[in-house]
């Protein structure tokens, strides 16, 4: 097992962290409403494939806090600069949660250095009739335990809560309510533009999501040209977590099937 | 001393239990509990109260805004100053306060409150709050943007209020060709502002910079005294000397005829105040961005939103104050030379004390408080030289 290295790049004056491992074609990976935190199993499976970069979004964790940042468009344009800054090309741009909304605004915006994109457990869209957890209105346990399918991983992760990371957690709190509070966790014009993604697109979600069930899936294919999804039973919001290794081979097959195609 | 009634106008025929039940009377408790014809009813009652206190000598009657709860059923609280206006002849009306952050379109306050100020002609105080954390979750305002928000929306307010329009505002929130508000305000420049707060240190100095009224809600009096020692502190800093006028304590006050009596019949209908209509997670009470993360954990780690309060605590902290005309007359006094205010706005009804012994109260406080505080200021070292 390779360590990643870490280290801080500045974009425009901001510094933000990243965490970089493995080597192949480029990999960015968006975390979710948790920040980056650690190097994660399934970052490291990726990595064997792949040149996997994991930023931390600017107001989160160890990066800076911008007075630019106001909405998840702010962080869209932020990550096109990023890709330029580092001359990065035909990127398998990848995206959980928070950081799959964020993944779809980039790729309506410019698509011109992406390779493929994967939206996993992704906010972004309402869809109606659909009910939702308010994760707001949860403690810092409960809202763990929203996010898993299997209950076990739950109590895993809330023994790895730790007090001295307090700061860091109420940061992303902070952070993720600036981004998602109103409206809650969608843009309400991000449908009528996904279908400028014009690059090969991938689903994955958890069958038992219940922050953004299924149905998310559904509405984001229906307007992704091409996209294809794949559900993974018995799993909850945090699939590249709760799944990591269906997850992650999962998007190997799909990156590998188009170079074949190609 | 100066006198404010102040009242919640709380849903008083409420089911505790059912709060409860639900962990919460806010946000999420829900409005089928609500009938209509009681509470019809109970805004003339609360209403009825006010114009009492007015004409038993109150210097003002206080409302307040909250939203999408049985705690106050004032969301728009306008609504009723205007009624007070033509039956409320002679004491000031004060909202304490519009919550500006949850506001679109903070110029229509500059409006409605100009409107108050001109029906009144010039009796209105003008209050203006963020809100508490429970309302961001009810009204769907960021609570990261509580702050900016809610200074942008008074810079907007006080300069409607006080340059000639029309006049251009280009924000960050909030962008209007044309200010130009009609009417203007009846008082010159403006209404009193007073700013209530639960005791930011951020609040207390800007109020203090503006040399606003600062109003100290719900707290032990020893906390109170130190908030106002702060207000004098950042008052002299800001170049001046605070009056004690411009300090405002919020309070409750139940008199009966003896130390006794008054404890056991407003115990249950405070303790329902505390220990339900307020009743609320730490996660709705202090959604993320609405303090600073270093409020945000001392407010977690006192778990203040799990306990319950009896009424001996809150009297003996000094939050309320209950009993004889004596026993109130001497805390109050008391209460006044250790914090340095000169004006009390106090709850005469509180949680669900029926009408009938709300009357009693008012009256008593009326007939056995008032007079003895009517010239009376903070004794002793606190009190702001001439």
């Amino acid at each position: 097992m390779t360590d990643p290295t870490v280290s801080t790049v500045a974009i425009r004056g901001c510094n933000i962290k990243l965490m970089r491992g493995g080597s192949g074609p480029p990999l960015l990976f968006l975390h979710g409403a948790g920040g980056a935190g650690a190097w994660l199993p399934v970052m490291q499976a990726l990595a064997e494939k792949f040149d996997v970069l994991v930023p931390e979004h600017p107001s989160f964790g160890e990066s800076d806090t911008p007075d630019w940042l106001d909405t998840i468009h702010d962080l869209a344009y932020f990550y096109l600069d990023f890709l330029d800054e580092l001359g990065l090309d035909d990127v398998h741009l990848v995206g959980v949660s928070l950081g799959g909304w964020l993944a779809a605004e980039i790729a309506v915006r410019n698509t011109s250095r992406l390779a493929s994109l994967t939206l996993a457990s992704a906010a972004g869209l309402y869809v109606n009739g659909v009910e939702q957890i308010d994760t707001f209105l949860l403690t810092d346990e409960q809202r763990i335990r929203a996010f898993f399918h299997d209950q076990t991983c739950a109590d895993e992760m809330i023994a790895r809560q730790r007090p001295e990371l307090e700061d860091v957690a109420m940061k992303n709190r902070v952070a993720t309510a600036k981004l998602t509070w109103q409206p809650r966790g969608y843009d309400p014009h991000l449908a009528k533009w996904l279908h400028r993604i014009d690059v090969p697109t991938l689903l994955i979600w958890g069958a038992d999501d219940r922050l953004f069930p299924p149905q998310h899936a559904a509405a984001y294919r229906e307007h992704i040209p091409g996209a294809r999804a794949v559900i993974i039973p018995e799993c909850g919001h945090v699939a590249h977590v709760e799944k990591a290794a269906v997850f992650a081979s999962e998007l190997k097959n799909f990156i590998g099937s188009l170079r074949m195609a190609s | 001393m100066k006198f404010f009634n102040f009242h919640l106008m709380p849903y008083r025929h409420v089911d505790l239990d059912a709060i409860e039940r639900n962990g919460s009377a806010w946000v999420t408790f829900s409005n089928r509990h609500y009938d209509a014809s009681r509470g019809a009813e109970l805004y003339h009652e609360y209403l009825d109260q006010m114009e009492l206190a007015d004409r038993l000598g109150f210097d003002g009657v206080c409302l307040n805004e909250h939203h999408q709860t049985p705690y106050g059923m004032m969301p728009i609280p306008g609504v009723l100053a205007g009624a007070l206006t033509r039956s409320v002849k002679r004491a000031k009306i004060a909202i304490l306060g519009r919550a500006l952050p949850l506001l679109n379109n903070p110029l229509m306050v500059a409006e409605e409150y100009a409107m108050l100020d001109n029906l009144s002609r010039g009796r209105f105080i003008a209050g203006f709050v963020r809100g508490i954390g429970a309302e961001y979750h009810a009204m769907g305002i960021n609570p990261v943007l509580s702050q900016e928000r809610f200074s942008e929306a008074h810079d907007l307010i006080v300069r409607a209020w006080t340059e000639p329009g029309p006049f251009v505002y280009a924000g960050k929130h909030y962008h209007f060709n044309y200010v130009n508000p009609w009417p203007r305000p009846y008082q010159d420049p403006h209404p009193p502002i007073w700013i209530p707060s639960q005791g930011s240190s951020s609040t207390i100095r800007w109020a203090a910079a503006m040399r606003y009224t600062y109003c100290q809600t719900l707290s032990p009096i020893a906390v109170v005294a130190r908030f106002f020692q702060m207000y004098r502190d950042e008052a002299e800093r800001a170049g001046y000397q605070a009056s004690p006028d411009q300090l405002a304590w919020s309070n409750t006050i139940y008199v009966a005829e003896t130390d006794e009596k008054a404890m056991h019949e407003a115990r249950p209908h405070l303790e329902a105040l505390v220990n339900r209509l307020l009743k609320m997670p730490t996660e709705m009470l202090l959604p993320p961005g609405y303090t600073n993360i270093e409020s945000m954990k001392r407010v977690r780690a006192a778990k203040v939103t799990g306990k319950t309060t009896s009424i001996e605590e809150l009297v003996k902290t000094g939050v309320v104050i209950v009993g004889s005309p004596g026993t109130v007359r001497e805390k109050l006094a008391e209460y006044q030379d250790l914090a340095g205010f000169n004006t009390s706005l106090t709850k005469t009804q509180f949680g669900t004390l029926p009408a009938d012994m709300v009357r009693a109260n008012m009256t008593a406080i009326a007939e056995e408080i008032l007079p003895h505080f009517r010239d009376r200021l903070p004794q002793g070292v606190r009190q702001a030289a001439e």
